[in-house]
């Protein structure tokens, strides 16, 4: 869907952008992942075209970006807002007609999504009589009016309560099912491996990661299991298998579990095999890192590095 | 281009839809002309109404039976004395206005009177009175000088200016200085707080979009330069709607108010002298002739066509500026620092227009500040009643027009970047490296 090669971003000082390149899959959930100041937003700009690059470019679909592209593209800017004074309605129609609807076009649409949303009742209200949840729900609409093919999302869950998030995220997944590919901007892990297929992962202008989320979690993964168990008749199970794992930690007694780590061409079988006479086996976990960690592991290890030598 | 038409329609009908627009249309007018007309209409009103009696105690001898009795002033020569009179005044006061004059014996010599009233003395019965008496103080000088009083008065001294300007062709034009004047002051006015009004609307438009953040979503849309171009049109366009409609509702009240309150002459008179206290016969007597010819020789369609013209090219200069100036700040006290110096041009030629321009509107300075454009707006438009060739006025209309195009770059360059920037201290260093940013 995206190709973006070799960007580069400078304001005056500051590079918010250094040759960062991306392959945004299509029909995937595209997280673009990073801390506050990463570049998130910078890089986001210049695929709406609201920014160029200084060098570098963008391929949609194989053309370089272009005009036409922009009503294929519906946006949700994290900095986001509607006119007050203006009608529900009228403001949605506004907006969908500058995405280039026709306001026949546009009206059905939106008499669609709002039923779907139950927001029917809105219409002629004007968005200062509006919660902020309710702006965020009229927002979201209008970020897919137009039935785009290429939805950015930037942190789309903020100012929503827990019920509403869980509305909008079935509509995005239902959005992305359609064969919409979406990118998820955000800092927060928490829904990414819920939600996104692939991830980058953006720190200090640069990308440092990206790829399918499971190849990432399999680069991370270490080979460690942690075993529930209870021992036969209160005897204590040996656990010796040097040729097959070692033991991280044994923690023996009412809840016992043992946590181990496979050596290099062992497989879960054997060690299984091996321990089945030892323990009664009631549950095996392998232990993957959370996104969250390998998030926090490699934004702290590069600031680490880079910001440890010099004072700016 | 669909999109910036969607933009202008916006910014457009969400102005004039406002109940705020449609009160200043049409209030506006109606209390402009309504108070104009009342002004006119109770001032000619009380002239011709007001009546008083003046009880008259001559102890001169000659100047009671001098006094002429006229609609306004019935006079009574009575024989009591001061005191009597004095003490009679408020009692006289239900049969109408009741004066008291009295006269002393050396009036010739000191030219002294006293006037008593019941209630608060009249300016414009003594004015009366007065004029009276100087008359009769000037017959009894003459008297004595032994010169033919009537003779003497029926002397007209009023001069009668018609005053033509010679064209390089040889053609007499009538040049009418006073009335070309006020409108050049007219206009000038117009044209400073019009643009002053609508450009700071459209610096208001970006703040808003910029405060309430849904700047970004427009922009993800439509370029940041169709979006300011947009709100400048859409604005413009308000303006040139609540122009028309105050031409349109202040010429029909006018009509009305002229055909059903009060005769022509009268009005033309009071626009010419606009002093209520006048004598408004003898004021549309003298000037009515010249205040008709006047506005014939004025020509309007010229005059409404360049106003238009260089309202537009003002406005649009003017505008740009303050877009970008919106751009760049968080909020509205912020941009003051911004507005006064970008505003001072026009500040400067309007404060200039009602002594040196209008004085000599053809003079170096003019001529030089009608060609500026970032003046010309104001110092054109006040050159052009009192004529201007026509190429002058094309050559100034080019490069505003021209330099209109160029700001309009300059700020969208400038808008593009300040649009996206929140808390940041704008400066005029700022946006200059703002303008350097790639697009």
């Amino acid at each position: 869907m995206l190709d973006i090669r070799h960007i580069v971003k400078q304001y005056a000082s500051h590079r918010a952008l250094d040759d960062v390149s991306i392959f945004i899959p299509s029909g995937k959930i595209f997280g673009l992942l990073g801390p506050n100041g990463a570049g998130k937003t910078s890089l986001i700009r210049i695929i709406n075209q609201i920014t160029a690059p200084d060098s570098g470019e963008i391929l949609f679909d194989g053309q370089p970006l272009n005009q036409d592209h922009i009503n294929r593209i519906g946006y949700l800017p994290e900095e986001r807002g509607l006119y007050k004074k203006m009608q529900i309605g009228e403001q949605m129609i506004y907006l969908a007609q500058l995405k280039g609807l026709s306001k026949q076009d546009a009206k059905q649409r939106i008499k669609f999504w709002f039923e779907k949303l139950q927001m029917e009742t809105w219409w002629d209200k004007k968005v200062e009589d509006l919660s902020k949840g309710m702006q965020q729900k009229v927002q979201f609409v209008a970020t897919v009016i137009h039935d785009p093919e290429l939805i950015i999302l930037d942190e789309p869950f903020s100012g929503f309560d827990p019920v509403n998030a869980e509305i909008i995220q079935n509509e995005i997944l239902e959005l992305n099912q359609k064969g919409a590919t979406i990118i998820y901007s955000t800092h927060r892990m928490e829904s990414v491996e819920e939600l996104c297929d692939n991830i980058a992962l953006i720190n200090k202008s640069k990308k440092i990661l990206d790829g399918p989320v499971k190849d990432i979690k399999k680069q991370y993964q270490t080979n460690t299991f942690t075993i529930d168990y209870t021992a036969f008749d209160g005897q204590e199970p040996a656990f010796n298998f040097p040729d097959l794992f070692e033991i991280v930690e044994n923690k023996p007694g009412e809840d016992a579990k043992v946590k181990i780590k496979l050596h290099d061409g062992a497989s879960l079988n054997n060690v299984l095999l091996a321990l089945i006479p030892q323990i009664h086996i009631q549950q095996i976990i392998e232990t993957i890192p959370s996104m969250h960690d390998i998030f926090i592991h490699q934004v702290t290890s590069i600031n680490y590095l880079t910001t440890s030598p010099s004072y700016e | 281009m669909n999109k910036i038409l969607l933009i202008i329609q916006r910014e457009y009908l969400s102005r004039v839809k406002k109940k705020s627009f449609l009160l200043i249309t049409f209030i506006f007018p109606i209390l402009f002309i309504g108070g104009y007309a009342a002004v006119i209409y109770f001032s000619i009103k009380s002239k011709e109404d007001k009546h008083a009696f003046v009880r008259v105690i001559d102890e001169q001898g000659s100047v009671a039976n001098q006094l002429e009795n006229n609609k306004n002033l019935t006079f009574v020569t009575t024989n009591e004395s001061l005191q009597q009179e004095i003490a009679a005044l408020p009692k006289n006061e239900d049969k109408g206005n009741t004066n008291l004059l009295y006269i002393p014996k050396d009036f010739y010599e000191s030219r002294k009177i006293e006037f008593l009233s019941a209630g608060k003395p009249n300016i414009s019965i003594q004015g009366k009175v007065s004029d009276q008496l100087s008359d009769i103080i000037k017959t009894n000088a003459y008297k004595s000088m032994g010169i033919n009083a009537d003779s003497i008065k029926s002397v007209n001294s009023d001069v009668i200016i018609a005053s033509k300007e010679v064209l390089a062709t040889g053609e007499e034009k009538d040049g009418q200085t006073g009335i070309a004047m006020g409108i050049a002051f007219v206009l000038c006015i117009i044209i400073y707080f019009a643009v002053f009004l609508y450009g700071v609307q459209v610096m208001r438009g970006v703040i808003e979009e910029k405060t309430s953040r849904i700047i970004e979503v427009i922009i993800s849309s439509v370029k940041p330069f169709q979006l300011m171009m947009g709100k400048i049109v859409g604005i413009g366009m308000v303006g040139i709607t609540q122009f028309l409609l105050w031409i349109i509702l202040s010429t029909g009240l006018l009509t009305v108010a002229t055909t059903f309150l009060i005769n022509k002459e009268d009005v033309a008179a009071q626009m010419t002298q606009n002093s209520p206290i006048q004598d408004v016969e003898k004021v549309s007597q003298s000037s009515g002739f010249d205040f008709n010819t006047a506005l014939e020789s004025i020509n309007f369609p010229e005059i409404i066509t360049c106003f238009l013209i260089f309202f537009i090219g003002g406005y649009l200069l003017y505008s740009a500026l303050f877009a970008a100036v919106g751009s760049a700040v968080d909020s509205e006290t912020e941009a003051n620092q911004f507005t006064m110096p970008i505003t001072l041009p026009l500040l400067i030629t309007y404060a200039l227009s009602f002594a040196v321009l209008t004085d000599d509107p053809n003079g170096t300075l003019a001529t030089w500040l009608s060609f500026i454009p970032f003046t010309s707006p104001i110092a054109m438009i006040v050159r052009i009643p009192f004529g201007v060739p026509l190429w002058e006025i094309i050559t100034s209309a080019v490069i505003l027009f021209a330099t209109f195009i160029f700001v309009a770059w300059v700020a969208a360059r400038i808008y593009r970047v300040g649009i996206l920037m929140y808390g940041k201290k704008a400066s005029f260093k700022e946006m200059i490296k703002w303008f350097n940013y790639k697009a």
